[in-house]
């Protein structure tokens, strides 16, 4: 079916919400399929729907694309948020790998014991202020512009936004030292298909809770036993 | 200034040897600058080389490129290796994705504490031979082509065989079952960038020894 873009994984954050923010800054819709029994994974499995036997997985321009790189990669040279040459797309992928790691310290944070969490939600924060948010305060202080690459919006941009939020629900002063940054957020935030994704009733999922750390490990029959990194 | 790429990483595999691979597919030159101390890094990030404080980095064509995955997308676009339009480049990123998802298994095996070893040993294995080698296999046999993407020579069959080779370092037999892989590898390791890079005296850095594993514990903590 032409022009149908849906995205299979769980009703919650993890791998996906990147993808999710990525097509809603480009404006594209799209539909989604919520993983809630393990019956359902087993039957995309037998189907052959997952390459690598994982999601996230999106249907898209037909093909069933899987690893998140690649899918937002894909989206993002589709729908011009890729720069526009090739050391334009390098200073890209540098930030978003920046980005990438970073929030993979948060990606897990939900399936830590409440002991772990607090631990890791100071680690969290002391790469942000520390190692992260320096590195993108410098760039936009030396150009000066709005955006972080090129004078065009782009992948980059969405990412750091997205990063930038989810750290601030760890520790809500968190950009204080960064004026740049601060102004960044409010300046991408108010981007007319970001804003509409930021205001309630979009696609954009809530901070993880025990019901989907529930679902995922039920369903993925893994991640019992996380450790902080 | 040569003009040539300039690496600047540990004498080691880890996350550069990737990058050590695909210059050398497309036959680039390249100088590398080994970190030794502590003191190697710190000074690279005082110099404020490294955008993340972190290697690997490359001195290429004016940038100072950090993130392993950046460099690898720029070398590999730079001299053709990226597929010919977009939904090659979606292949070939998928394959390579999952490829650097088996390199991180086998990369960090020699740091796993001893009783760790055993299992971490028979993930690889299982996750080798259950979850990826068999999509490979299935690919090459469904287009009985001799390379992964496009009928041509690309990223994706150098990171491949780069994994194969690293795979059989722990365990030689692992590619039993897979008679395409098998040939895949010969094919490949055939190619002349590629077989001059498999001779000794290449850039390419042996498997990481147990011993020298504390030495470069201490440059990171």
């Amino acid at each position: 079916m032409a022009g149908k873009l849906k995205l299979y994984y769980f009703d919650g954050r993890g791998k996906m919400e990147s993808i999710r923010w990525l097509l809603a800054a480009a404006g594209v819709e799209f539909e989604e399929e919520f993983l809630e029994t393990r019956e359902q994974y087993e039957k995309l499995l037998q189907g052959g729907s997952l390459l690598f036997q994982q999601v996230p997985m999106v249907e898209i321009d037909g093909m069933k694309m899987v690893q998140t790189r690649a899918i937002l990669s894909y989206i993002a040279a589709k729908y011009n948020l890729y720069g526009k040459d090739l050391k334009e797309r390098a200073l890209i992928d540098m930030y978003v790998g920046g980005t990438d790691d970073f929030m993979g310290f948060i990606l897990m944070f939900p399936f830590l014991s409440a002991e772990d969490k607090e631990k890791q939600r100071a680690v969290i924060v002391q790469k942000a202020t520390n190692r992260y948010f320096p590195a993108y305060e410098k760039v936009l202080k030396d150009r000066g512009q709005d955006f972080l690459v090129g004078n065009n919006f782009s992948w980059a941009d969405v990412h750091l936004l997205e990063a930038i939020l989810m750290v601030e629900e760890k520790k809500s002063d968190v950009l204080s030292g960064f004026p740049q940054l601060q102004a960044f957020k409010a300046r991408i935030s108010s981007i007319p298909t970001i804003k509409k994704f930021l205001e309630p009733g979009s696609q954009r999922k809530p901070v993880p809770d025990d019901k989907y750390v529930e679902t995922v490990r039920r369903v993925l029959r893994m991640y019992y036993d996380i450790k902080a990194n | 200034m040569s003009g040539k790429p300039k690496l600047y990483y540990f004498n080691a595999r880890g996350r550069m040897e990737s990058i050590r691979w695909l210059l050398a597919a497309a036959g680039v030159e390249f100088e590398e600058c080994f970190l030794e101390t502590k003191d190697d890094l710190t000074k690279l990030r005082k110099d404020g080389y490294l955008l993340f404080q972190q290697v690997p980095m490359v001195e290429i064509d004016g940038m100072k490129m950090v993130q392993s995955r950046a460099i690898g997308n720029y070398i590999a676009m730079k001299y053709n290796l990226y597929g010919k339009d977009l939904k090659e480049r979606a292949l070939i990123d998928m394959y390579v994705e999952a490829v650097i998802d088996l390199n991180e298994l086998l990369m960090t095996h020699p740091f796993q504490p001893a009783d760790k070893k055993e299992q971490h040993f028979a993930t690889i294995v299982d996750k080798a031979t259950n979850r990826y080698f068999p999509v490979y296999e299935k690919v090459l046999k469904d287009h009985g082509q001799d390379f992964l993407v496009g009928n041509q020579f690309s990223r994706a069959d150098v990171q491949l065989l780069e994994t194969l080779l690293m795979a059989e370092e722990c365990k030689p037999d692992i590619l039993a079952k897979f008679p395409l892989l098998q040939s895949f590898k010969a094919r490949i390791s055939n190619i002349p960038t590629v077989k001059k890079f498999l001779q000794p005296g290449s850039q390419r850095k042996p498997p990481l020894q147990e011993k020298d594993v504390p030495k470069l514990m201490k440059i990171f903590h």
